[in-house]
């Protein structure tokens, strides 16, 4: 097996970047430790936002994204549930709605449509939210997608063509510079392949996968829960969150932070999340989290208190220093590429992602400049 | 031998046995659906019958979504054939 490149990591981002890479007129290998969306991905939510996003390079890459998200639904005939629902983010107090509406017209700014909405008016996009809120902002670009079906589907396609091989429960052991440094091959548990070109897209195990061939990446989990409630008829139309989720987003705080994140979803669940802990991999169950997400979810949707759970699950944000993702050239090691990192936007930014490293393997000039999510950044240490 | 219990199932009555789960005493007497799913209709009973798989729910005397195989019937139980959410559309 000799192909131009190698994809490691099954998920949305790895899924986007072979996708991306065929389409370009690449041959793939896509190769994973265990099952398609069986890390990061798995434990995600399905997130394509604008909302979230302050202005910067990574809202230039969302807003390139959910373009390009889009495209690849209609292409691939609505098969993973892509919905341009909108997103709804309200305040609880006034001091955190006149937070939300200058953080809005910094958006808006930059491309992002946000139109403010009264308290008034709230009930009339989300009717069953409480009266009882300071007011929000109405993004109309915010989508959702179910993230496993996406990541499948997205590997299918391109395994369609002829030109995506797909490797699953085959664990990267090695990665083989040549003679001058750069990438020659990687080395798997069914074999080694050769190839010129390798794509960290491991997400929150992308530090371990650069190690492999020699550097550091300080990427790091940032646990998190969701809830998920018995289907219902539909109650929640948008993504519906609160203002403070943004500050949490960006938050350095390494302790429990929560805020509500209410979304329904086409099963007829519906989800509430969101929990950020940096705890390292420690998965172990916490009801105190638990309480907590559901407390405030209700604040925001009066009704959930009368709705059972039927079950939670978790999964690990792979978070920067910086909140940036990695996505690029590792000028390290010549063929290594990173793209990994997102926190918990991989699946929003992961078109865009797949579509500028695809960009940058065939020499064609990047749609966004990758210089802000270079591994550069990190200074240039090797592993020793 | 445990005490006889007497629910009703979409309306008619039915022995049980204290301590058996709804799902038991369901099959007991030979009645293996419950519920109909909300996307395409179909029938669904016991799948797993330990709570983890959420394929066996009914609505027990006006609550829906209860896992037939993790809750005990009880005496003088309304148990109904759920359809859909089992809420009203």
């Amino acid at each position: 097996m000799n192909p131009d490149v190698v994809v490691i990591g099954a998920g949305v981002v790895g899924a986007c970047c072979a996708r991306a890479c065929v389409e370009a007129g690449l041959t793939v290998v896509v190769v994973d430790r265990g099952a398609v969306a069986g890390g990061t991905t798995g434990g995600g939510e399905g997130n394509i936002l604008v909302s979230d996003k302050e202005p910067g390079p990574e809202l230039d890459l969302a807003l390139l994204s959910r373009e390009l998200w889009a495209q690849m639904a209609g292409s691939l005939g609505d098969s993973f549930e892509l919905d341009p629902k909108g997103g709804l983010v309200v305040a609880t107090h006034q001091h955190t709605l006149d937070y939300l509406l200058r953080f809005a017209d910094e958006q808006r700014a930059c491309g992002v449509i946000a139109e403010p909405v009264a308290a008034t008016d709230l009930p009339d996009h989300e009717p069953r939210i409480s009266r009882d809120l300071a007011g929000g902002v109405l993004y109309p670009q915010d989508m959702q997608v179910q993230p496993m079906l996406a990541a499948a589907h997205i590997i299918e396609a391109a395994c369609a063509t002829g030109r995506t091989t797909l490797m699953t429960d085959c664990a990267v052991t090695g990665i083989d510079v040549d003679a001058s440094g750069a990438v020659s091959g990687v080395r798997t548990a069914q074999g080694v392949i050769s190839t010129r070109h390798v794509i960290n897209a491991a997400g929150t195990w992308g530090g371990e996968i650069a190690a492999l061939a020699g550097v550091e990446l300080p990427i790091l989990p940032r646990r998190g829960f969701i809830l998920v409630t018995e289907p219902l008829p539909p109650l929640v139309r948008h993504k519906v969150y609160a203002a403070d989720y943004v500050a949490n987003v960006a938050s350095d705080n390494a302790g429990l932070e929560t805020s509500a994140v209410i979304e329904g979803t086409h099963s007829g669940t519906i989800l509430i999340g969101a929990s950020r802990e940096r705890v390292g991999f420690d998965k172990t169950l916490d009801w105190h989290v638990l309480g907590r997400l559901a407390k405030q979810a209700i604040e925001i949707f009066p009704l959930l208190a009368e709705v059972q759970l039927l079950r939670t699950y978790g999964g690990f944000r792979p978070y920067c220093p910086d909140h940036l993702p990695v996505i690029g050239p590792d000028p390290r090691v010549p063929g290594l590429l990173h793209a990994c990192g997102h926190e918990g936007a991989g699946v929003g930014l992961g078109a865009a992602t797949g579509h500028v490293i695809a960009q940058w393997i065939t020499g064609a000039s990047t749609s966004i400049d990758l210089a802000p999510f270079s591994p550069a950044r990190f200074g240039a240490s090797h592993v020793a | 031998m445990s005490r006889e219990v007497v629910f009703r199932f979409d309306g008619a009555p039915y022995p049980g046995r204290d301590g058996q789960t709804i799902a038991a005493a369901l099959i007991d007497h030979g009645i293996l659906s419950w519920r109909r799913t909300r996307v395409d209709d179909q029938p669904r009973g016991i799948l797993c019958g330990i709570g983890v798989c959420f394929d066996c729910l009914i609505t027990v005397n006006g609550e829906p979504n209860v896992r037939a195989c993790m809750t005990g019937v009880e005496d003088g139980d309304d148990l109904r054939s759920q359809e859909g959410t089992g809420y009203a559309q």
